[in-house]
């Protein structure tokens, strides 16, 4: 059987314009799997979902419009296991706080509830100079 | 953002004109019906159609509007969700809040009873 592996390594500057960008190659490699049984359809929509959400978090803890940072992004595949690892540049957050689902009518905090349905774990963990947010999925 | 906005007498028909409604432009679908609420437009219908994707801050702006409009007495009422976009509103528990409706006609119809 040959398996999938694949690296893809992105730096964007932080700016919701690239919000498109990032989640198309999150629906691109779903369908370009080799080895994948599911409904390639919805994980295509999830992994759109699952990089929007965490590059677009990205932004707002590290300030949009400050044209000299960067997100930067790497999607990784080795066996049968998916990894996101999104850095910012931020002061971090408590990602524990929003696992929960928000009350039906908040206007806020439905991100990493979303992220948090689709993949199997999430971890946010100090780096340098940020954040990093690692999202694991089991395929 | 691309946004069709018809004023139909009953109720004003915003038609999201874009494949994605997301943080990059539901601050725009927001500010919209903010002005539709200042002119005293409180019955909307924001038909999704041509949306094949809604992130969390689209249904965020989704219910902004429509807590302006139940704080001032009208509705927002949804119509055209592609299947996967309704699959979010049933995520977040969302399919509750919205009266939601198969295409904008029917949707536009409901004001009118």
């Amino acid at each position: 059987m040959t398996t999938d592996r694949i690296a893809v390594d992105i730096k964007v500057p932080n700016q919701t314009r690239y919000l498109c960008l990032i989640g198309h190659i999150g629906e691109n490699i779903a369908r370009t799997l080799r080895n994948f049984s599911g409904d390639r359809e919805k994980l295509a929509y999830d992994l759109n979902l699952v990089l929007t959400e965490a590059m677009a978090n990205a932004i707002e803890h590290a300030s949009e419009g400050d044209t000299a940072k960067e997100v930067h992004i790497e999607i990784s595949i080795i066996d049968q296991r998916l990894i996101i690892k999104v850095f910012d540049c931020g002061q971090g957050f408590d990602v524990k706080q929003y696992i929960e689902p928000s009350h039906p009518l908040d206007e806020h905090g439905r991100g990493v509830y979303l992220i948090h349905t689709i993949m199997d774990d999430i971890s946010y963990q100090p780096t340098d100079n940020g954040h990093v947010l690692k999202l694991t999925k089991n395929l | 953002m691309n946004l069709q906005i018809d004023d139909k007498g009953a109720a004003v028909l915003l038609a999201v004109q874009e494949e994605r409604l997301d943080a990059h432009n539901s601050g725009e679908l927001k500010n919209q019906m903010l002005k539709l609420f200042e002119e005293g437009k409180n019955n909307l219908v924001v038909d999704l159609q041509a949306v094949r994707f809604v992130d969390s801050s689209g249904l965020g702006a989704l219910v902004s509007g429509f807590k302006n409009a139940s704080s001032r007495n009208g509705n927002l009422k949804l119509s055209g969700l592609q299947l996967q976009v309704k699959s979010m509103f049933e995520l977040t528990r969302l399919h509750r809040v919205f009266e939601i409706y198969t295409d904008s006609g029917e949707a536009l119809a409901s004001f009118q009873q």
